[in-house]
């Protein structure tokens, strides 16, 4: 039983670091057809800031300015890449997916040559550093803050897209983009805003890599990237609810499957990814395909 | 935004000289000319495939074309989508453009203008009053004639100079297509229209000019009612008999057209 | 000059399968040169050295080509193309190491589990279009790179790589006298990339492929079934791709994860974009300069020059990948076509 509550907490922190960068993918991806490979540098900016500022001052105060500078290096940089990179290249698409592939290449080497090669230590507060006890199960404190703060995006982003003027022209976008303009909406502002937001999503799911694992690394963001993607093709493109379901089945799959057998976890979500395309004869739209 | 100059008296609101548009390595549109009328419908007509929601997009911007296309003397080649529509044209395209996944007040929401955003309201609920009752439905669960009156309606919440309608009573049954044209001849009355239509009984009802365009060029232009008048020119312009095309006859020759064209 | 330049464009030598027998005539004699090309390569032509790092470009320019197939051919975005080039390294690795067999009876069993993996992948992974593909080949990728490093260490040799059984290689191909052979081996790999893309290129499947890189509707409105010519390109660049993997196995001495990793597909797409996609030759070159570069730059970033420059130039310029991931950017802004579509007026698309 502690076992299985040991697991489901790990499961749900891990899902939570998945969800943070997978939302901002999705966003992007459904409203804009890009395919953001540039987005797991967005993630490893986000740690190395973040783990910079945290590392200068330490306890709680400069664990919470290292996360709210991990925001805004995701959200800045994510902004100036699609100002400086995706909008040049607007009526492209496939240049500009290559491009943040360069961007993607490129970026981590950048962080590699700042930070240096080797993962570099993060230290917790106390209060985090702990474990929680739970129906007799020893949890990590950090899982609960992963959890917590995804929960609080999830439902941040609800709200945004389900109240606001700018989350209805988000939706709209993601359904029909060549409609929304010619109803006399400058889907480009949309645009920015999407990266600047998924960035940082990216860049506080870059600081709480860190803080998981307990360091960061060059090689943060793209092994982030890969599980964000299942997750973004699983949830279905543009769904910021299916993306947070997906999330949470890839994250708990892979913590049980795991358990049971070392790497099993890994191969076990790409089967689940394989079953589930199989099983739903749908392109990633969501509309049949 | 750009406030709405006053009307051009002049005949001409919209017009497009020598428009070429190509997509994908293929020449789509080779030169077209034509002029819409600053009032009433004009009909934009022709077989399946020659252009004519081509024609449409290029007037929003949606596709990139080369030539002249201007609106009161303004070009429009060139200009965002968003910028086109914020001059004064409104669109509903071929496949209605309804969000499915929104409801029909979000779908009204997102066309509302920046200045007195609710004052179009009590119009468009009085031309389709299913709007109000539907409201907080998601557009994807309404009848196609609702979705259509929908993609109407949500433009009519702003002031426009010209509407740009493709196929409006593609695949809905007769009464309901008659139901959509009836409110589109009240809507004519005040904002002049450029019609793509299959549906002749529609087009004969509506439009006062008609333009016929065949494989990317404009091949007739002139009045309706002279058009539809000669069997021979309306079969050789656009596969089908004016005489199938008899109003109460609508919808076989409908049939007729699609099949024929197809 | 100017009959050098006729005979090109109008006599015998203006047949693509002449030209093309040209230049693999030249680069099967390079190892017969003593030529120093000073700045370029470290020693003659025929030094071990050199003709290691050339066949190297000559592997790399094969799968790049592999890959073009899907990508530049037929509009298939794969990013887990790796995997074929990782199955084909390590099932040999593996096959001579501990179960026993020959070299070339473990690289036979290779490419015949590649071509398997491929087909059933392939035909998983095709159910999702366009993007989406993409993602889900990744995915794939990602698992046969965890597969390879941390599922069974002790066949794999884990983030280390297996070295290949000494033993198992032949005497004509092991040590460094013997590395010509080994660049002949390249080519000869590279000769049937060539002419299976190129074959193919010119076949009818080739040319649905091509249609359905510029328009897939219009292929289904013929009745033929893109997903089953999609498929075909993912096979036939699966089998290529492990091909290269073998061959890269020989010249590496054992097999190694980094093949495995994203990345690693990710510069087979920057070597197909910086040399055009979807041309003759635009591949091809593309992973002989990315080989070069890969390869050079390393020297580059280690050298007294960039050692001397302030700490804030000095960083970025000793990463490779930062040079090449900004390199290959600037191409996708300045050059779309790549570099035979931009330098290359005459190195027309496939299709002229």
């Amino acid at each position: 039983m502690t076992t299985v509550l040991l697991l489901t907490a790990t499961g749900l922190g891990v899902a939570a670091l998945y969800f943070l960068v997978a939302s901002g993918l999705t966003l992007i991806f459904g409203l804009m057809d890009v395919l953001n490979f540039a987005h797991g540098a967005f993630v490893g900016l986000g740690g190395y800031v973040g783990w910079t500022v945290a590392d200068r001052l330490p306890g709680s105060p400069g664990l919470v300015l290292g996360l709210l500078a991990g925001v805004a290096a995701g959200a800045a940089t994510a902004a100036v890449t699609e100002l400086a990179v995706i909008r040049p290249l607007y009526g492209r698409p496939l240049d500009q997916v290559l491009a943040t592939v360069g961007l993607g290449l490129a970026i981590p080497a950048l962080l590699q040559a700042v930070w240096g090669a080797d993962a570099r230590t993060w230290t917790l507060p106390g209060w985090l550093a702990g474990t929680v006890g739970l129906f007799g199960a020893r949890i990590p404190s950090v899982r609960f803050l992963l959890i917590g703060l995804a929960m609080a995006l999830l439902l941040g982003l609800r709200l945004l897209l389900g109240r606001t003027r700018a989350g209805l022209v988000v939706r709209a976008g993601v359904e029909d983009r060549e409609m929304v303009t010619a109803l006399g909406i400058d889907v480009r502002r949309a645009n920015l805003a999407v990266f600047a937001l998924g960035g940082a999503a990216a860049g506080l799911g870059g600081a709480l890599f860190g803080l998981y694992q307990g360091s960061v690394s060059p090689g943060d963001g793209t092994s982030l990237l890969v599980y964000a993607f299942v997750v973004v093709v699983l949830g279905g493109a543009g769904s910021i609810t299916g993306t947070a379901l997906a999330a949470v089945a890839v994250g708990l799959v892979q913590q049980y499957a795991d358990y049971a057998s070392a790497s099993l976890g890994d191969e076990s979500v790409v089967i689940l990814l394989a079953a589930v395309l199989l099983l739903r004869r749908r392109n990633l739209r969501g509309r049949p395909a | 935004m750009s406030a709405v100059e006053p009307v051009n008296t002049a005949a001409n609101l919209l017009e497009l000289e020598d428009v070429r548009v190509r997509l994908g390595g293929s020449a789509i549109l080779h030169g077209v000319s034509f002029t819409v009328a600053a009032a009433g419908v004009t009909a934009l007509l022709g077989r399946n495939g020659v252009g004519k929601t081509t024609t449409a997009k290029s007037v929003l911007g949606l596709y990139p074309a080369t030539g002249s296309i201007r609106l009161d003397g303004r070009e429009l080649i060139g200009l965002p989508t968003h910028a086109v529509a914020r001059l004064g044209i409104g669109y509903v395209p071929e496949d209605r453009g309804v969000f499915a996944g929104l409801t029909v007040a979000e779908n009204l929401r997102l066309a509302e203008p920046r200045e007195q955003p609710k004052a179009g309201y009590p119009r468009v609920y009085e031309l389709f009053p299913v709007l109000e009752a539907r409201a907080a439905q998601p557009a994807g669960t309404l009848s196609g004639g609702e979705q259509q009156m929908l993609a109407i309606g949500r433009i009519l919440l702003r002031r426009n100079r010209l509407l740009v309608v493709d196929e409006p009573t593609k695949g809905l049954s007769p009464k309901v297509a008659a139901e959509v044209a009836r409110a589109l001849k009240e809507v004519a009355e005040t904002v002049p229209v450029l019609l793509i239509e299959q549906n002749l009984s529609v087009v004969r009802t509506l439009a006062g000019q008609a333009v016929v365009l065949d494989t990317g060029r404009v091949a007739h232009r002139g009045a309706t009612r002279d058009l539809l008048a000669d069997p021979a020119r309306t079969n050789a312009l656009l596969g089908v008999s004016t005489a199938r095309a008899d109003p109460v006859r609508a919808d076989t020759a409908r049939a007729d057209a699609r099949g024929g064209t197809a | 000059m100017n009959t050098l330049t006729s005979t090109w464009r109008r006599g015998p030598l203006a047949s693509r399968w002449v030209r093309a027998g040209l230049v693999f005539a030249v680069l099967y004699a390079l190892p017969y040169s003593t030529l120093r090309i000073p700045g370029v390569f470290d020693g003659p032509l025929d030094a071990p050295g050199v003709l290691q790092l050339l066949a190297v470009c000559l592997v790399f320019a094969g799968l790049a080509m592999s890959y073009d197939l899907l990508f530049g051919h037929t509009g298939v975005m794969s990013f887990g193309h790796g995997m074929f080039v990782t199955g084909g390294m390590y099932a040999t690795t593996i096959l001579v190491d501990h179960a026993g067999f020959g070299l070339w009876t473990s690289a036979a069993i290779g490419l015949a589990v590649a071509l398997a993996a491929a087909v059933v992948l392939g035909a998983v992974a095709l159910r999702v279009e366009g993007i989406g593909f993409a993602m889900v080949t990744l995915a794939f990728g990602q698992a046969v790179a965890i597969l390879v490093v941390s599922g069974s260490p002790q066949l794999t040799g884990g983030e280390q790589g297996e070295t290949l059984d000494a033993g198992a290689v032949p005497a004509v191909l092991s040590g460094v006298r013997n590395t010509a052979n080994l660049y002949w081996i390249a080519l000869a790999y590279l000769a049937v990339c060539a002419l299976v893309v190129w074959g193919l290129a010119a076949s009818m499947p080739g040319r649905v492929m091509r249609a359905l890189r510029e328009n897939e509707r219009r292929v289904e409105v013929l009745g033929l079934n893109p997903y089953l010519f999609k498929l075909l390109a993912f096979v036939v660049a699966g089998v290529l791709a492990a091909g290269g993997g073998v061959v890269y196995l020989l010249l590496l001495g054992g097999a190694t994860p980094t093949v495995s990793d994203s990345n690693f597909t990710l510069s087979l797409l920057v070597m197909a974009v910086l040399g055009g996609t979807g041309r003759r030759w635009g591949a091809m070159i593309g992973g002989v300069l990315y080989g070069y570069a890969g390869q050079s730059l390393t020297r580059v970033s280690g050298s007294s020059a960039v050692a001397g420059l302030p700490g804030v130039l000095r960083g970025p310029l000793e990463q490779p990948l930062f040079l090449l991931g900004a390199a290959f950017v600037l191409v996708v802004f300045f050059a779309p076509g790549g570099l035979t579509g931009r330098f290359g007026g005459r190195m027309r698309r496939e299709e002229a």
